[in-house]
């Protein structure tokens, strides 16, 4: 019986649940020292001077370092030059969070002291604070060696004037990706230890190797004595794979003093210098006819990279244009980007990276179509879907060649759980009470680019390949472990990895163990990031395990005095297809596979052992359809979510459960981007939102229940199928909530609410209706 | 940056007495009930006390008792054990309902509500509550007790009448048996502090309540007046603000906490049962 989609309880959880889980703050190895740091409080300013004495002379502190002690090594890895965001920043400090200087002590609490201690004295220089700021003529500059804010600017790919004047309708829209924080439950971590046999860094990481390899270049040491290890990490959401200066920091605190050094954010330090993501704004035109039908569509993004940009964040843009389509055929699409630095934190993946920012744009397109020539959303909707027998489909952008999908179907099947006609009538008896709450009905038809990468696809972000490593090691006893260079935190993948394997392998699910997250045991790996475990990862398991099957059918083949093509396994027995009573159990193949004399002629032992390198073809495009269902309160402006339906397409599921845990995290995540979650600063450039008092990352009675349906269009570029889903709900549910709202406000004008929609600005509207 | 308090000292007082000696002989100290409200300032090192004065374990301090008249509510009587209390949900039924809806269950095992009073935070739940129902504060120093009017009680920002020297025992509130109550909390986030809250206590004595309309806990003088007038609920309501000076901040302007109190104190009206 297939373990493939099959509903089965995660290995990962005895330990969680009953908290035996090792995070990297609960390692305390002996002589542990503390590191913590001096952040700027200043958005932009000269650094006059430091005053470290009264820190230094405190009892246990060990070590007090600013700029000039790391002046000799490179700065953070993955900068740009000339942009180069230094551990330790030198005579300035370019955003609120900026480290300025180190403390290590011998306890959490002296390093707290003494870097209270140190004084700082700044003097303030201009700061830009959002885009228009910083691109505002005459606007202060952050980095000498740019000609003003901009990192980088792409013009218009295509230019369709000709189109636009030729269509019957056309029209703008602009928008605003709000600016969120990762914020994950555990912050960033790191522990380092530099001794005289190496160098072991314990860090809350996503992509462990990727790490070590990073961590080995920046001090010129060997790989073979570098050991990265993540062990279980509270969530990254990809801001784990960003190389903080902390770990850096650490190790070379650790090499300098001998000892262990560890260092764990705060929460309020997570806020900050943990790398943002979204803040983009768009500018969007399109043209279309009277039917809905899109003839032509201008997309330009400004992505703020704040103040030090990140090869990962000047991808973003990049992304979000080869997205800009959609499920649509769109017979022309221009795009153009813009990267510009601003005095806030850096920005770089937040789960979607770039994709959530596509979806929202192009789907509140098509309401606005909508809107405009009175036909139905759904309507507009199907008009330009691509359709179902359309692939491969080759979009406007050479990145995204989408690879399988059925839009209208996943629509139709939305539209069986969701009740449109019933709820239309709903949303008009309401108007015409005027105490009952307004409703919303927003519906989101997205698409993401997932299952990175093909080759060139993460080498581009400076990773060594796009690949994946699985290695498959037979035990004596005929249990298996597999390792995997993938770096789960959070998603499952020991559970999804061990049904795979226990597929081909004919092992008992039970007897595989799924390790992951030690560069010493792993034999080389990429990483956990979008949405790539499964449909790399996974793959690579199979074709491992499946090398090693067929080996291990020779041996039973041997053993039983048949031909191997007859062999089948079943309950863990080798038998001949046919004759269930000659058979030879698992554990006998195993344990001879290591006994030369057992063996048939030219196989070695320990041959039940295989490592794969998995390649993928091509991007996976994950799809799906949302409907969201809005109450509004009309006194108060509150917006409820009543109803949300979700019905995804990422291809052969492994696990349900787990499928649907990852949508119903990503879907939270959206409806906290779409109604609560706005990383804000002041004009001057000092963030609003630098606590959880202040940024509201919603509670779980703030989210509503999930209707949840599927559809599956399999994945062509791996035999499995499976497309990944670990960023799906981010990308779908912001347009969906969205979408709800202008619809519920429709009546009053509304075409567009900006990201949050809080009930301040809602009220404002309902309030100036009257 | 935040969430590692400065040293200090910790001392565990037995009783009320060994309290207040403790308060007289420390410089700087702090009483620590329920530790939430101080200690997360003190992890910002928003405040620094040489000594915090454990008094949670004083069990004279606990507890809710019927007098006859009042309802004596211990200070350090917990958020759950208010919410929970038969007694309380039988003749203060708003401070029951109320408690109730304090942060999340951790927040409301920990929490006390003699600590939330004390702190005098004006986004606070419970400091409504007193006021609308007309509570009592008794209060114990050196000199001995004194009694304190809630609508005495809330001086400034995050200030009360409670001496740097005294402790506040308990909280007496007139027993409002069978009369009606509402109360409306207005958030972003559930199970977070009130944008704004109204709390409206029925009764021959009836009262209304404002939560993060000002710098301080307080009474909706013009509105409670009204209602004690006999005005209808629109009047009322439309009352609510007056005299307040509402703050401003990321989730609501001065203006939209104004509209906010009189729809809340409307729906906490017909919640109390007025028409
Ligand atoms: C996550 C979170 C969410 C919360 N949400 C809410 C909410 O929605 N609504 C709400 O109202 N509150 C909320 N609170 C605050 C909570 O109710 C606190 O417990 C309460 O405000 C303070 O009570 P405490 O016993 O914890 O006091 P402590 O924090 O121990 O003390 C607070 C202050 O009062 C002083 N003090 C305490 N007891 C006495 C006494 N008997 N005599 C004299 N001085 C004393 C202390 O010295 C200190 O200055 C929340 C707190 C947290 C952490």
């Amino acid at each position: 019986m297939s373990l493939i989609g099959a509903k089965v309880l995660r290995k990962e959880d005895p330990n969680l649940i009953t908290g035996q889980g090792q995070y990297v703050d609960d390692l305390q190895p002996a002589g542990c020292a503390f590191m913590a740091m001096v952040r700027s409080t200043e958005p932009h300013a000269r650094i006059v001077a430091i005053d470290t004495s009264a820190a230094k002379a405190i009892d246990g502190v060990l070590a007090v370092w600013t700029h000039a002690d790391i002046a000799a090594l490179p700065a953070r890895p993955s900068s740009l030059p000339g942009m180069d965001m230094p551990l330790i920043t030198g005579d300035v400090a370019r955003f609120v969070g900026d480290i300025v200087a180190v403390v290590v002590a011998a306890d959490r609490y002296t390093a707290a002291d003494a870097a209270e201690a140190i004084i700082v004295d700044y003097e303030s220089l201009p700061a830009v604070a959002s885009l228009s700021q910083a691109l505002a003529p005459d606007a202060p500059m952050i980095h000498p060696v740019l000609q003003g804010n901009t990192v980088f600017f792409q013009d218009y790919t295509e230019d369709l004037s000709a189109e636009f004047a030729a269509a019957p309708r056309t029209a703008s829209l602009s928008l605003v990706n709000n600016r969120c924080a990762p914020a994950p439950i555990e912050p960033n971590v790191v522990l380092a230890d530099w001794g005289p046999a190496g160098l072991t860094v314990w860090a809350a990481f996503q992509a462990p190797h990727h790490l070590r390899n990073t961590i080995a270049a920046f001090f010129g040491i060997s790989q073979d004595t570098t050991r990265v290890i993540a062990p279980d990490v509270g969530g990254g959401f990809g801001a784990k794979i960003n190389f903080a200066s902390e770990i850096f920091l650490a190790a070379a605190l650790s090499r300098a003093l001998g000892r262990p050094v560890k260092y764990t954010q705060t929460r309020s330090e997570c806020m900050v210098a943990m790398f943002h993501g979204r803040a983009q704004e768009h500018k969007v035109d399109v043209a279309f006819d009277d039917s809905g039908k899109i003839l032509a569509l201008k997309v330009q993004v400004t992505q703020d990279q704040g103040a030090y940009p990140d090869a990962t964040g000047m991808g973003l843009p990049v992304l979000t244009t080869a997205m800009s389509a959609g499920c649509y055929k769109i017979p022309k699409v221009a795009v153009s980007w813009r990267n510009v630095v601003t005095n806030t934190t850096p920005v770089a993946a937040y789960r979607g990276a770039g994709r959530p920012e596509a979806s929202y744009m192009i789907e509140r397109v098509i309401d606005l179509i909508a809107d405009e020539t009175g036909v139905d959303p759904i309507e507009v909707r199907k008009t330009n879907f691509i359709p179902a027998d359309g692939f491969p489909y080759q979009t406007h952008s050479p990145l995204a060649v989408y690879d399988s999908g059925n839009f209208a179907g996943a629509l139709d099947e939305l539209l069986r759980h969701a009740d449109y006609p019933a709820l239309k009538a709903e949303q008009a008896a309401r108007l015409a009470d005027p105490r009952a709450k307004l409703l919303g009905i927003g519906f989101a038809s997205w698409l993401e680019i997932a299952g990175f990468g093909p080759p060139g696809s993460l080498e581009a972000f400076g990773h060594l390949a796009s690949w994946e490593s699985a290695q498959v090691r037979v035990q004596p006893d005929g249990s298996a472990i597999i390792y995997t260079g993938a770096s789960p935190h959070g998603q499952g993948t020991v559970t999804t990895f061990a049904q795979i394997a226990a597929d081909q392998l004919g092992i008992d699910f039970d007897r595989i163990s799924v390790r992951h997250g030690d560069t010493a045991v792993i034999p080389q790996g990429i990483g956990t990031m979008g949405s790539r475990a499964v449909a790399v990862g996974g793959e690579g398991v199979k074709t491992a395990s499946t090398r090693v099957f067929e080996r291990a059918k020779k041996i039973a083949a041997h053993l039983l005095e048949a031909t191997e093509d007859d062999i089948v396994v079943e309950n863990e027995e080798f038998h001949v297809r046919g004759t269930p009573s000659k058979s030879v159990p698992w554990s006998q193949v195993a344990w001879k596979s290591f006994q030369p004399l057992e063996l048939p002629a030219g196989m070695e032992p320990g041959s039940l052992d295989a490592t794969v390198f998995q390649q993928v073809p091509n991007f996976s495009f994950p799809s799906g359809a949302y409907c969201c269902v809005v109450e509004i309160d009309r006194e108060t402006g509150d917006v409820d979510i009543r109803n949300m339906y979700l019905v995804d397409d990422c291809g052969t599921v492994i696990n349900p459960m787990l499928v649907e845990g990852q949508v119903h995290g990503g879907v939270a995540q959206g409806i906290a981007q779409a109604l609560y979650e706005h990383m804000q600063y002041d004009e001057s450039g000092v963030p609003r939102t630098a606590t959880l008092m202040d940024y509201l990352v919603p509670a779980a009675p703030d989210l509503p229940g999930y209707v949840s349906g599927r559809t599956v269009t399999l994945n062509p570029s791996n035999t499995l199928g499976a497309k990944g889903v670990g960023e799906s709900g981010s990308v779908g549910a912001p347009p969906a909530v969205i979408n709800a709202v202008v619809d519920a406000l429709s009546h009053l004008g509304v075409k567009h609410i900006d990201m949050p929609a809080t009930p301040q600005k809602i009220w404002s509207i309902l309030r100036g209706s009257k | 940056m935040g969430m590692i308090p400065a040293r200090f000292d910790y001392r565990q007082a037995g009783s009320v007495a060994e309290a207040l000696q403790l308060l007289a002989s420390c410089d700087d100290a702090k009483l620590l009930a329920g530790g939430h409200s101080l200690v997360p300032l003190m992890k910002m090192r928003l405040v620094s006390p040489s000594t915090l004065i454990d008094i949670s374990g004083i069990a004279e301090l606990q507890g809710v008792t019927d007098t006859g008249s009042v309802l004596r509510v211990g200070a350090l009587t917990r958020h759950r054990v208010v919410e929970r209390s038969q007694v309380v949900a039988q003749h203060v039924p708003l401070l029951a309902h109320v408690a109730g809806l304090v942060g999340d269950p951790q927040v409301r095992n920990r929490g006390t509500i003699g600590g939330s009073l004390v702190h005098g935070d004006p986004a606070a739940d419970l400091p409504s509550v007193a006021l609308a129902t007309g509570a009592t504060m008794v209060v114990t120093g050196a000199a001995g007790e004194r009694r304190i009017a809630a609508a005495d009680f809330f001086v400034d920002f995050l200030e009360t009448a409670v001496g740097p020297d005294e402790i506040l025992t308990a909280i007496e509130f007139p027993k409002r048996t069978g009369a009606g109550f509402g109360y409306e909390k207005f958030v972003r986030r559930s199970m977070d502090y009130a944008i704004v809250g109204v709390a409206v206590q029925a009764g021959d004595q009836p009262g209304i309540a404002l939560v993060n309309m000002g710098s301080v806990p307080r009474r909706a003088d013009a509105a409670s007046q009204a209602l004690a007038g006999g005005a209808g609920v629109d009047a009322v309501a439309a009352l609510a603000a007056e005299g307040t000076n509402p703050p401003e901040d990321l989730n609501a302007n001065a203006d939209y906490r104004r509209h906010l109190a009189s729809v809340l104190t409307k729906r906490a009206l017909l919640a109390a049962g007025y028409r």
